[in-house]
């Protein structure tokens, strides 16, 4: 029985949870259009899932204001009849493409009711990243035979600096599960999370140019599982931009106030840390430029 | 600066205790001054600032009063109660400022005579590193030569360098052996009835003891003579036996020689040897120098009684003379393995195996307690015997230790569910909201101002363009073909150059890196400047706030230092070949931030102090 077992699980089977961004301020921006990258996507599924009978896929869409699961090869629901529908979209993905479009409708409520208009129009990857790592939490949790997991995370909005610690958290947490994320960035700006992402946990980071030959890239690149990225080799970044954001304004800072409890980067002097909650003496610059003033008045009296 | 002084109302207050008299605290630069408001206490005070060694204050979160703690350097301790915090603030910075005015006199008289002070040991110690460590002697050479940094600066990084080096410098210490010296059994010649002890030389130094005998009617064998060749005395015959030590120094050399001394000894040991307790006896009553070697060793006896007493109750409440294993006889085993019954006076003649082997272990446990590493057997008697006296003294318990020791027991001892409860007062918990961690994290998000108020009109519109894509879709089905083959051509050699670029700049093996293709002299000067740059940047940025006119110079040598390698990577850059020029730009770009970074602060750090000196001067027209 074992031997059985060892033949049913090669090293090269994997489970791919990939990340959609659903973002529509980004799609409705871009040269590409949204039905065009859902197709070069669909493929890619299949070509993933054609690779080894036993790899599984899971998608997760990643909205403005909430994310959902939309797919689970492992489902049996999604085995579905073998004939095509007549609107002629295979019907392995029929119920991805509902499940989608029901997620959209309820991402476009949420999003009214919260209003809030200063966020910049960044798609939930925090979200998404936890809800991925907790499947992958699950799989690991169900025995001994199980794919190997990664995540591919193809994102085309820019950073939201509000989640920058919820986002460095999973990624954290993804360092010591030791599951790689991959991310295939399409936007214009460069985006700093995805790439420390990658770069942490051991991922691949690419930034395709040409969106029209998206399915090539994809499949060229992050369709290698975990086992064969030994041998093949794949593009790897010259720099990764590690900047910090800080924490009370979200800005990307260089240099900045750092508490010696916690950790935590703030940009400018704080009385208190607002994570830790420890308190902050007189800084030596503050006290003498104080001083100098409190002479000045005495001297002026 | 000048012609500052502070006066604040304070409560005076000589211990924390103590609620204070209110007066009035007036600091000038020199000295500190405190008149009581009512003139007939006379709590008045008056501090030189030479004086103030240092100082000690509240933190302002905490609930206490602000108060300022001075210590002069006698010792004594002043406690002032300001009104409030910034009052505090204010006397403290300027005090601070007196004190380090005053210190920046005796300072620089001071650092060449600190380095007199330090020992040659250490000063061999840095020599010793600077010679196995050839990195640290360039550096060395560079800066400290140069006059860029002190010695003492140098090093005051590195202590935790020269701190290992001493830890390793201090000696082992050499055991005993474990060999028994009274294991050794002696060799029967049996013609001429004579018995040798061959000893070895590490324990007794190359001795050896011949011993005749000479048949004796009335008990068998009998000492006749003794020629002794030996050397030099045993150590571990008188840790074993204090007795012996004891009698050596009584005896020798006012009753017999060493050599009647030593005879005496083996022949006990002889004697011992034998199971004949009977001819043991009869020998001590003959002998009275003998008879000392077959007694019972009463110094270890007494040694041994004391140490029970001492034992914690709490270990072993029954501890007594029964557990006196060195010393009394155990159940019989005879060290020639044969059990025998003993006749009750000459009980004290026998000794068993097991006593020799506690006693023997117990010593090479302990290990060498003196240093003294003589061949004259006297001079190591006496200085065991010194030791033992002193720890003797030592552990000499007083009634009054005793009586602390018996009370400490019996707190040791306590049984909690026997006591009295104690209701301790509780403090209060704090569980801090973890919303307002979030909160936080959302809160001034907020208040930035972003120009996406049109955001909220097109949220409607996007997502309306999202759905008709999926409804499209899946009316479309997977667009056919997926993607135009010269797309995809264009794409594979697009890849191609980025990972043979790729290649080229980190190398066909990922762990061989750029440095390595360097040729070797470009490649020491590279990690070389990058050492030193890292040494000038460590010791400028601590060197910020400036505070002192001794940082100052310090930030000005290390600017010039900076400045004089920024223009000397310049020049590597471009008298490298061409092909390597990009690859060493990119090495030392890094580097030559990071200078920049620095240059910045000072540049802005410069301003800011000009700024406000010449600001400082407009309003206030006294200066």
């Amino acid at each position: 029985m074992p031997s059985v077992a060892s033949k049913q699980y090669p090293d090269d089977v994997s489970l791919l949870v990939l990340l959609l961004d659903t973002n529509p301020f980004f799609w409705s921006t871009t040269s590409i259009t949204f039905s065009q990258f859902l197709s070069h996507v669909l493929a890619f599924l299949n070509a993933v899932l054609g690779l080894n009978q036993l790899n599984q896929v899971v998608v997760i869409a990643t909205g403005y204001s909430s994310c959902e699961y939309i797919y689970d090869s492992s489902l049996t629901s999604n085995h579905g009849s073998f004939e095509r529908d007549r609107t002629g979209m295979p019907p392995l993905f029929a119920s991805l493409l509902n499940k989608l479009e029901d997620f959209v409708t309820k991402d476009e409520e949420l999003s009214r009711e919260e209003g809030n208009e200063d966020r910049t129009p960044s798609c939930l990857l925090s979200g998404s990243l936890s809800m991925a790592l907790c499947y992958i939490q699950r799989v690991f949790r169900s025995g001994h035979l199980h794919p190997q997991p990664r995540i591919l995370c193809l994102q085309g909005s820019p950073d939201g600096p509000e989640q920058y610690v919820a986002v460095m958290n999973s990624i954290f947490s993804a360092q010591r599960l030791m599951v790689p994320i991959d991310s295939c960035y399409i936007g214009v700006q460069n985006s700093a999370f995805l790439q420390q992402a990658s770069y942490i946990t051991g991922g691949v980071h690419h930034t395709p140019k040409q969106l029209d030959g998206l399915f090539q890239y994809l499949t060229t690149i992050f369709a290698t599982d975990l086992h064969s990225r030994g041998f093949v080799q794949l593009p790897k970044p010259i720099g990764v931009d590690f900047r910090a954001s800080c924490f009370c304004h979200k800005k990307t800072i260089d240099m900045g106030y750092i508490c010696s409890v916690c950790l935590s980067i703030f940009c400018e002097h704080h009385k208190k840390c607002s994570t830790c909650g420890s308190v902050f003496g007189q800084s030596k610059l503050d006290e003498s430029s104080s001083v100098s003033d409190k002479k000045k008045k005495a001297s002026q009296t | 600066m000048a012609g500052g002084q502070v006066e604040k109302r304070v409560k005076y207050k000589s211990s924390v205790k103590d609620p204070g008299t209110s007066g009035f605290l007036r600091i000038k630069e020199a000295m500190l001054l405190f008149v009581p408001d009512d003139p007939k206490s006379d709590s008045k005070l008056k501090v030189q600032t030479q004086n103030i060694k240092s100082q000690k204050y509240t933190k302002e979160g905490s609930q206490k009063p602000a108060w300022l703690n001075l210590t002069n350097k006698q010792g004594r301790s002043h406690i002032f109660e300001f009104g409030n915090y910034p009052d505090m603030h204010a006397c403290r910075d300027f005090i601070t400022k007196a004190l380090a005015k005053c210190e920046e006199e005796p300072n620089k008289p001071a650092v060449p005579a600190s380095t007199e002070q330090l020992s040659i040991r250490e000063l061999e110690l840095r020599f010793k590193l600077l010679k196995e460590n050839s990195e640290l002697q360039r550096l060395h050479k560079q800066f400290v030569e140069s006059k860029v940094l002190t010695e003492d600066e140098f090093w005051a990084t590195r202590k935790k360098l020269l701190g290992k080096d001493s830890i390793r410098k201090s000696k082992q210490q050499l055991g005993l052996k474990s060999m028994m010296v009274s294991g050794i059994k002696p060799s029967t010649d049996g013609r001429t009835n004579r018995v040798t002890f061959n000893l070895t030389p590490e324990i007794i130094f190359q001795s050896q003891v011949v011993i005749y005998w000479v048949r004796n009617p009335l008990i068998g064998v009998q000492v006749a003579s003794c020629a002794l060749t030996y050397r030099a005395p045993c150590e571990t015959i008188f840790a074993e036996k204090p007795a012996v030590r004891q009698a050596f120094i009584s005896y020798v050399p006012s009753k017999m020689t060493e050599k009647d001394f030593w005879t005496k000894y083996f022949r006990a040991e002889y004697l011992y040897s034998t199971k004949n307790t009977a001819v043991a006896a009869a020998e001590a009553a003959e002998d009275e120098e003998l008879a000392v070697f077959l007694k019972p060793d009463e110094i270890l006896a007494r040694e041994t009684r004391q140490k029970i007493r001492r034992v914690d109750p709490t270990l072993d409440m029954e501890a007594d003379e029964g557990d006196d294993y060195t010393h009394l006889m155990d159940h019989g085993i005879q060290r020639d393995g044969t059990r025998d019954v003993v006749e009750p006076q000459n009980e004290q003649f026998k000794r068993s195996l097991l006593q020799d082997l506690n006693r023997h272990a117990a010593v090479v446990l302990e290990g060498r307690s003196i240093d003294v590493d003589s061949e004259d057997t006297r001079i190591v008697a006496e200085a065991l015997t010194r030791v033992k006296q002193v720890s003797k003294a030592d552990g000499e318990t007083g009634k009054d230790a005793n009586q602390e020791r018996l009370e400490r027991m019996s707190r040791v001892a306590g049984m909690e569910d026997l006591q009295a409860p104690q209701n301790f007062p509780l403090a209060p918990l704090s569980i801090k909201d973890p919303r307002d961690y979030f909160e936080s994290q959302q809160g001034n998000v907020l208040n930035a101002p972003r120009g996406t108020k049109g955001l909220k009109r097109n949220v409607h519109e996007a997502f309306g363009l999202l759905k008709e894509s999926i409804v499209e879709i899946r009316a479309r089905g997977l667009s056919d073909p997926l993607i135009k083959p010269e797309v995809s051509f264009e794409v594979f050699s697009s890849l191609t150059r980025t990972i043979s670029t790729a290649k080229n700049i980190i190398g066909k093996n990922p762990r061989e890196s750029f440095l390595d293709r360097l040729p070797k002299s470009t490649k020491d000067e590279v990690l070389h400047h990058w050492t030193s740059i890292q040494e000038l940047l460590r010791h400028f940025w601590s060197s910020y706030p400036i505070t002192t006119t001794y940082l100052h110079t310090k930030v000005g040598k290390l600017k010039d230092a900076m400045s004089n390698t920024y223009s000397k990577l310049e020049a590597m850059k471009e008298s490298v070949q061409s092909d390597l020029r990009h690859q060493i730009s990119l090495l030392v770009r890094p580097m030559q931030q990071a200078l920049d970074a620095a240059f910045q602060h000072y540049e802005a750090d410069l301003q800011r102090r000009t700024a406000k000196s010449s600001g400082g001067e407009r309003p206030n027209g006294y200066v």
